[in-house]
């Protein structure tokens, strides 16, 4: 039953008001079966869309491994659905632009911040309080924090339906924190999905619905936060 | 022939430079005397042997021989690619890769050599066969060799930037394009350069015995630039080959970049 179901949203994948109706029908936005990398054997995950989970964790508990694995960066066994539609019927770059993953260490490689994102893609930087003329900047030039907060959004203008945050405002001062979460938060009420890795327990209950922690090798939900 | 024989005598005379460059080693004490020696004496009984085996060779001048010794040629020269990389693939792949990023040209050219531009009677000559794909070879193994080297350097290097890129909706041939490209200059610069300075600067090897040997120098020369063109055009493809192949192997099915897949050689 279930299996003709996914079949008959994967036929219907392409067309948007099937995926509507789908979702009335609260087909996952992400779903997690039984995934298993080396260091954790079976993780179970849902992740509804407009939703925000805060992942925490001690240190090496496993939590970048967990959202390498969600990004199809490292070896790793399981299910993995998109709005019903197993990863293995995308091709691993389109599951990549889909399941979107910020490292805690993004990676620069050309010259300048324009050199990381689409041409031709018209991309508001206040939204993050930089000013327009920052695509032009040398990223050499900038500041661990204002690279966090670029890497957030050359992420973003791929219009990815999930977005994996590894500690993405651990580089930053108060007011640009407060930026970064609410350029996540309209990401949110867009219909996209976040999950967040944090150590701030003031964070995690501020900008997540559900809060799960990754404890040897398991997940678990912690509480349902107020927010 | 007007070749002027050596006798062993002229041989032990050379040796004796090799002697005292050792003696002066020890003299100033650079520790290089004993590696000197040994090489030099390696050398030596090298080509003794390889003497031989020509000679052997020459006299029975069936496809079958002549087969075997290219074959041999290619495991060795396949060898040496590998052992020339400090990280290379674990298993079958360290040494598949090497020996067949030659293999493939270094065929294909020297078929092209013997049977449409040389054209020896018969084809497979060992006179012309064997030295010719000597250099083939020699000349591929450095190129395939730093190739490789540079491409598994880099890329263990520049995860970050892999990954990132990967991360980004790059394909993995957009998302190593750059280091292939790199890897792939690195390999084909040598041959391209000594191209440049062959004749000016350096007399080169073939030409230069052929010309001991009595043969005109201008026959020679045709020879020598016939060769450097196959040898330039070996090296490339070779090179191009291997270091395409190598940064596929890098990535999986899932297009996950797997330096596990390799191992550093200490």
């Amino acid at each position: 039953m279930r299996g003709a179901f996914r079949r008959l949203v994967s036929f219907l994948r392409d067309n948007k008001a099937v995926l509507i109706v789908c979702r009335l029908k609260s087909v996952m936005l992400l779903e997690v079966r039984a995934l298993q990398t080396e260091i954790f054997s079976h993780i179970d995950l849902e992740l509804e869309a407009s939703e925000c989970v805060a992942l925490t964790g001690p240190s090496g508990s496993g939590k970048t491994v967990l959202l390498r694995a969600l990004a199809d960066l490292d070896p790793n066994q399981g299910d993995v659905f998109l709005e019903g539609v197993s990863r293995q019927r995308f091709s691993p770059s389109i599951w990549r632009l889909k399941v979107a993953m910020v490292p805690a260490e993004p990676a620069w490689w050309g010259l300048r911040v324009r050199d990381h994102f689409p041409k031709d893609e018209v991309i508001s930087m206040q939204l993050l309080g930089l000013p327009e003329k920052a695509l032009d900047w040398e990223v050499a030039r900038c500041s661990s924090g204002e690279r966090q907060r670029l890497a957030i959004l050359r992420a973003l203008v791929r219009k990815p339906s999930v977005l994996l945050l590894d500690e993405p405002t651990a580089n930053l001062d108060g007011s640009n924190r407060e930026r970064v979460e609410t350029l996540i938060a309209s990401f949110r009420h867009a219909g996209g999905g976040v999950i967040w890795v944090t150590h701030d327990e003031v964070q995690a209950e501020r900008v997540a619905q559900r809060r799960l922690q990754l404890e040897a090798g398991m997940l678990r939900e912690t509480k349902k936060s107020a927010a | 022939m007007n070749l002027v024989n050596l006798s062993a005598l002229d041989l032990g005379l050379a040796s004796a430079l090799i002697l005292a460059l050792a003696a002066m080693s020890l003299w100033l004490s650079l520790g290089l005397e004993r590696t000197l020696l040994i090489n030099a004496l390696r050398m030596t009984v090298q080509l003794l042997l390889v003497g031989l085996v020509l000679k052997v060779l020459f006299a029975h001048a069936s496809l079958l021989w002549i087969a075997l010794g290219a074959g041999f040629m290619l495991l060795v020269a396949g060898r040496e690619v590998m052992a020339r990389q400090q990280r290379r693939f674990s298993g079958a792949w360290g040494y598949g890769l090497g020996t067949l990023a030659l293999t493939v040209p270094s065929l294909a050219i020297i078929l092209l050599a013997l049977v449409v531009l040389v054209r020896p009677v018969p084809w497979y000559e060992p006179q012309y066969a064997i030295p010719m794909f000597g250099m083939l070879l020699g000349n591929s193994m450095s190129g395939v060799a730093v190739g490789l080297d540079r491409l598994m350097q880099a890329a263990w290097q520049q995860r970050n930037v892999i990954e990132g890129q990967l991360l980004l909706g790059q394909t993995w041939d957009q998302a190593i394009s750059e280091l292939r490209h790199e890897a792939a200059r690195a390999g084909m610069i040598p041959i391209i350069n000594s191209m440049a300075a062959a004749g000016v600067v350096s007399l080169p090897g073939m030409m230069t015995g052929q010309i001991l040997a009595g043969s005109p120098p201008t026959e020679a020369v045709k020879y020598q630039i016939l060769i450097m063109f196959l040898i330039a055009a070996n090296t490339g493809f070779a090179t191009l080959g291997g270091v395409w192949l190598g940064s596929k192997r890098l990535f999986d099915e899932r297009e996950r970049l797997r330096l596990d897949r390799l191992r550093k050689v200490t």
